[in-house]
């Protein structure tokens, strides 16, 4: 006996077996995402008052991944339609501009974290706080670029402050109580930040493999059987569609509020 | 008759037609294991074969089992004989461990990650592949007349993240410091304070674990839902596939909060941050050096999320196959099936919403503890309708006992004092005094013992001659029935008595320290602490836990010793009715040789008019006097 239904849907359920198992999957994503943001909730509802952080992240570039993420998902769209009516070419071209796509999320995404990771918080022994992007540093000084504030909560705030000076300060290592970069062990902000869109990141690599496996060596089952091929990049695209969909819920909750 | 059975369109045959058109890279994987003999390698340990997968599941979860009762009578020594070396194995511990068994005696560290290890290798390394994956594995598939799981290729993946998960774990006691030590609930900000890699071992040996589950469950329910033969309907599906079908959606939705969790407790462990950690933590007399902000009640919520489900995980695969047990040896329908059917999916979105009833001493506030002692107690109703569909079964039955239906009625009264008297502890009032007492252990472990273990030896003796083509012996069947029987209720019954007095449960001399300052500070004729006579009962349950120990000898000698030796029996030695034991023993790879067709509901013993007092699932309906069926048609 062969297993029945991995290519044509079962008449009484209406689909495919791999179809069953991508949505069943895509309820497990759902769930632990949904474990994620229910710890943001409870870290924000929980904060300190003042202390959660505004305005921190670029919104222009959140806006756009965003963009660049709605995009991937009309051309993988489009990639199951092209195989849906046989045109092998333009399933070829739009799953090559999903890819692209998606590498440049990335590529954007590797530039926040590096901002982030070159931004440094110093507490200095007079009290004050120096915030700013490392420049350089050495042995005796610390140079960065940024700006002095007395009171810490300037530093959690930045919508409400206007734009934010960027001024080319040098600090004697001397004057300095301690620094700590903005890094996931800065703040419950930054750790949910990393996290979340970690965890994002891994899955648009893992769903970028798999559609480079499909786009390449996996396409020559487009000649041998292409209604399994075209189900193939069906389910696929299914799991690219929710991991644009969790953009769509990172986006606001970390960028905009 | 049932008027649905008209309803299934008989269409496999087109659609098996349809995928031998196309040769798919899947399929020619397992064309060409038919070609030429697969090697050893092939077939046992690289097999995409459902039923294989099960016996590697079996085999598996069967030896962590027996390593997490070691560690269970080490633990039960050091709390009977507090600092004194531990005899025969004491020796070989300290050669091992070092300097946590230094002299052979277990130091409070090493008893804590024995605790801890315990219950994550029972829970996660044990029943659960046992009850879901190797049972599943193996029985679900024949029960809805399928030739395999729907992913094969995912299921094997499945099993070898298990492997890798239990690897870890395993590995992690001999690293330096030992294995995890905060308990297998591993409550934040203690799991992340203990300055040893053990809850690092522990927690990537979780995410594999989890990721096993989740590749189990998806293939589960696809393979449910996608491979019943035709005429199964979904009322007609064995109460075992029902039950699976339940845990396989309790694994699917709750174990994912608990893979969250555990990636931010692997956040806070490897780069520092402070999800579960509060400000003003203090470690060891010293401010912690971290950002704070974290919340420790965030853990035990994404915990118990997966914890409570966990629980039903647990027992409804034990449910169902004694279920299957009973209706097979009473001889009679079983009692309720719809009843049990839509018990079994309230318990299911039920067992979502009680979580926090782990949590009434967290101090989380009374409101939140009301509504979670509300839907505790609802949950109750099912399962007690489960339980005396059970019981009412039995009701002018003539019982065959053997040994699968001893294990299986002893599953019932042992299940049923685990649920009562978990009913003081869902009381928030109640559980204020018996919360992390030895009360609780009892409770639990009547539930999973004596319960889901009973349930699955019966499972065990009931399935192996499907699985070998020969029956356990009898004999020592019944020996290993009643020695543990005894044991199980010696060691867990005293518990109850020491919880309600007070004794704490992770105290790891047995509350030896405690008593003997409390005692003595409260004079002479007021007893504080724990009196001498319930002290005196952790040595009845230290040799009662050997006993229960020795008298599981029989059982796996009997296991191997059957493979070869057992008595010969044909492919339905039980006269059963499901589709498993219609299938040839062992089943050949692709189950069936052909496609069984289902007429009938899962337990039509005894049915008046017929020659045997069983009728197959797949047996078609005969002209029965007047009355002939349309499905003779086919």
């Amino acid at each position: 006996m062969e297993i029945p239904y991995t290519v044509k849907p079962r008449p009484d359920t209406g689909i495919y077996n791999a179809k069953v198992g991508i949505w069943l999957f895509l309820a497990s994503e759902v769930m632990l995402f949904g474990g994620l943001f229910s710890a943001y909730v409870l870290l924000r509802v929980g904060a300190d008052e003042g202390y959660w952080p505004h305005g921190w992240l670029d919104v222009r570039l959140g806006t756009l991944n965003t963009v660049l993420l709605a995009l991937s998902a009309i051309t993988t769209l489009l990639a199951w339609v092209a195989c849906k009516v046989g045109q092998f070419g333009r399933f070829k071209f739009f799953h090559a501009c999903t890819m692209a796509l998606a590498l440049t999320f990335l590529g954007v995404k590797m530039y926040e974290y590096h901002d982030k990771w070159i931004h440094y918080e110093i507490k200095l022994k007079d009290g004050r706080f120096a915030d700013g992007h490392m420049i350089a540093s050495d042995d005796t000084s610390v140079t960065i670029e940024g700006r002095y504030v007395t009171d810490e909560k300037a530093l959690y705030d930045l919508r409400s402050q206007g734009p934010i000076p960027r001024d080319e300060i040098k600090i004697s290592r001397s004057d300095i109580l301690s620094m700590e970069n903005y890094g996931p062990w800065h703040n419950t902000f930054l750790a949910l930040y990393f996290t979340l869109t970690g965890l994002h990141a891994l899955h648009i690599l893992g769903g970028t493999l798999v559609i480079g496996y499909l786009w390449g060596p996996g396409s020559r089952m487009w000649k041998k059987d292409p209604e399994r091929f075209t189900n193939r990049i069906e389910v696929s695209g299914l799991f690219w569609h929710f991991v644009d969909l969790v953009w769509i819920f990172l986006f606001p909750v970390l960028y905009l509020t | 008759m049932n008027p649905e059975i008209q309803q299934f369109p008989p269409s496999r045959h087109s659609t098996a037609g349809h995928v031998q058109e196309h040769g798919h890279a899947e399929d020619a994987h397992h064309q060409e294991s038919a070609h030429h003999e697969p090697n050893f390698w092939q077939k046992y340990i690289f097999s995409s074969d459902h039923k294989i997968i099960g016996i590697q599941y079996g085999i598996t979860s069967l030896a962590f089992m027996w390593l997490a009762l070691m560690l269970m009578l080490l633990m039960r020594w050091q709390i009977a004989h507090p600092g004194k070396p531990v005899p025969i194995l004491g020796p070989v511990l300290a050669s091992i461990l070092g300097q946590p068994a230094a002299g052979g005696v277990i130091s409070p560290d090493l008893y804590n990650s024995f605790g801890a290890m315990h219950g994550t290798m029972m829970i996660f390394l044990g029943i659960v592949p046992l009850a879901f994956a190797a049972f599943g594995n193996y029985v679900v598939p024949l029960m809805i007349g399928a030739p395999d799981m729907a992913f094969p290729r995912v299921n094997m993946a499945s099993y070898q993240a298990y492997f890798l998960g239990s690897l870890v774990m395993f590995v992690s006691f001999f690293i330096p410091g030992g294995a995890a030590q905060a308990g297998w609930t591993s409550y934040s900000p203690l799991a992340t304070s203990i300055p040893t890699h053990g809850q690092l071992f522990w927690i990537i040996g979780m995410v594999l674990l989890i990721t096993s589950s989740l590749l189990g469950a998806v293939n589960f329910i696809a393979t449910i839902i996608q491979l019943r033969a035709p005429g199964m309907t979904w009322m007609r599906l064995p109460f075992f596939v029902w039950a699976q079908f339940v845990t396989a959606f309790l694994l699917l939705l709750a174990f994912p909060p608990l893979e969250a969790a555990s990636l931010m407790q692997l956040m806070d462990n490897v780069a520092h941050t402070s999800f579960f950690l509060p400000t003003g933590l203090a470690v060891g007399g010293n401010l912690a050096h971290i950002s704070g902000g974290g919340s420790p009640l965030l853990w035990q919520h994404l915990f118990w999320f997966l914890g409570h489900p966990e629980v039903y995980v647990l027992i409804l695969p034990a449910m169902g196959a004694v279920c299957e047990i009973i209706a097979n040896n009473t001889r009679k329908p079983i009692w309720g099936y719809k009843s049990l059917v839509y018990s079994v999916l309230t318990i299911g979105f039920l067992s979502f919403i009680v979580w926090a009833h782990h949590m009434y001493m967290t101090g989380m506030g009374t409101k939140i503890s009301t509504f979670f002692q509300a839907t505790t107690m609802i949950i109750s109703i099912p399962s007690v309708i489960i339980l005396t569909c059970l019981f009412i079964s039995l009701w002018g039955g003539s019982i065959r006992f053997n040994t699968p239906m001893l294990f299986a009625l002893a599953f019932l009264p042992m299940f049923g004092i685990g649920g009562l008297t978990g009913l003081p502890l869902g009381f928030n009032l109640s559980d204020v005094h018996l919360h992390d007492t030895y009360y609780v252990i009892a409770h639990f472990h009547y539930v999973v013992a004596p319960g889901t273990i009973f349930g699955l030896f019966a499972g065990l003796y009931y399935w192996f001659p499907k699985i070998t083509g020969r029956r356990m012996n009898e004999f020592w069947g019944r020996v290993h029935f009643v020695c543990s029987l005894i044991f199980m209720n010696i060691v867990f019954m005293p518990m109850f008595a020491q919880g309600m007095a007070g004794m704490l449960r992770r105290m790891s001399d047995g509350g030896a320290n405690y008593s003997a300052a409390m005692n003595s500070r409260a004079g002479a004729d007021v007893v504080g602490g724990l009196s001498d006579n319930m002290m005196s009962l952790h040595v009845w349950i230290l040799w009662a836990a050997i006993a229960l120990g020795i008298a599981q000898i029989p059982f796996i000698i009997n296991l191997f010793w059957s493979i070869k030796h057992g008595e010969k029996v044909g492919d339905n030695p039980w006269q059963a009715t499901t589709l498993e034991w219609q299938a040839p023993t062992p089943p050949p790879h692709g189950n069936f040789e052909h496609v069984p067709h289902v007429y009938r509901g899962p337990y039509e013993y005894s049915v008046p008019g017929h020659d045997t007092d069983f009728t197959p699932q797949n047996e078609p309906e005969r002209p029965v006097g007047s009355k002939v069926s349309l499905a003779t048609a086919h």
